[in-house]
């Protein structure tokens, strides 16, 4: 599924623009520990976060993740979005709770990292 | 080629942007994915590390074409039983440190897992020297 119509079924804001919607999306990993995210091997591969800082960004860039979500619409820094942006990170926000995104995803289809 | 980078203890804005610098010189000399990958996550725990317990640390990563050997130092606790440090679930980070997302004792084994050759020196009181070594060629 393309991270396009990923943010429409999460009614969710891309939080940077200009960046590729298109790529596609095909397994979500869900966790607030980047410790945990880090051990994990990605491919095509969204994170689904409540950790809204720069660390979750940087987590997302070293472990090769090119979409995150953030839930339950915490606050994103402009730090955050300028580092998603240079990182081609597609940053998106949306009000529902990880458990609300990770049960639309997994109904669309999006397959669980483990 | 030898890349230096000084770190700040507590300074969670910055952590991670000597891996950051590190991966995109390793992307420029085509570097396969996967290596760049466990390169960058074991030298991204490290400064988390760094950032979360010590009060100041360099690294120097000397990049030959067949491999990359990063070096770390730090001035802090150091680390008083490494084996101990080693297993997975032993922490001693502060409440603000795992609030960032990290602190659940899964730093050093994922380090481990991700370096081709890992050396560490610690003297309690005074600093950790840690030596990454990985292979960049399939």
């Amino acid at each position: 599924m393309q991270i396009g119509n990923i943010a429409e079924l999460l009614k969710a804001k891309v939080l940077t623009p200009g960046l590729d919607l298109t790529s596609e999306v095909s397994h979500a990993f869900t966790s607030d520990l980047m410790s945990d995210v880090l051990t994990g091997d990605y491919d095509k591969t969204i994170l689904i976060t409540g950790l809204s800082n720069l660390q979750a960004i940087r987590t997302a860039e070293m472990s090769d993740i090119r979409e995150v979500i953030i839930g339950r619409n915490k606050e994103v820094s402009r730090e955050m979005i300028e580092l998603a942006h240079d990182n081609d990170i597609v940053l998106i926000r949306s009000s529902y709770s990880l458990y609300r995104i990770s049960g639309i995803l997994y109904e669309a289809g999006i397959k669980p990292v483990y | 080629m030898v890349l230096q980078y000084h770190i700040d203890g507590g300074d969670f804005v910055n952590a991670g942007k000597a891996s950051s610098a590190i991966k995109r010189v390793l992307k420029q000399l085509d570097v396969p994915a996967k290596r760049i990958k466990r390169v960058v996550i074991a030298l991204y725990e490290t400064e988390v590390n760094v950032v979360a317990h010590a009060s100041q640390g360099v690294i120097e990563a000397v990049i030959e074409p067949e491999r990359i050997t990063i070096t770390v130092k730090d001035s802090g606790p150091g680390i008083s039983d490494i084996e101990k440090a080693m297993q997975e679930g032993y922490t001693t980070a502060s409440k603000e440190v795992r609030e960032m997302g990290f602190g659940a004792g899964m730093g050093l084994p994922n380090i481990k897992r991700n370096s081709d050759d890992l050396h560490i020196e610690s003297v309690p009181g005074e600093g950790t020297f840690i030596r990454i070594t990985n292979d960049l060629r399939d």
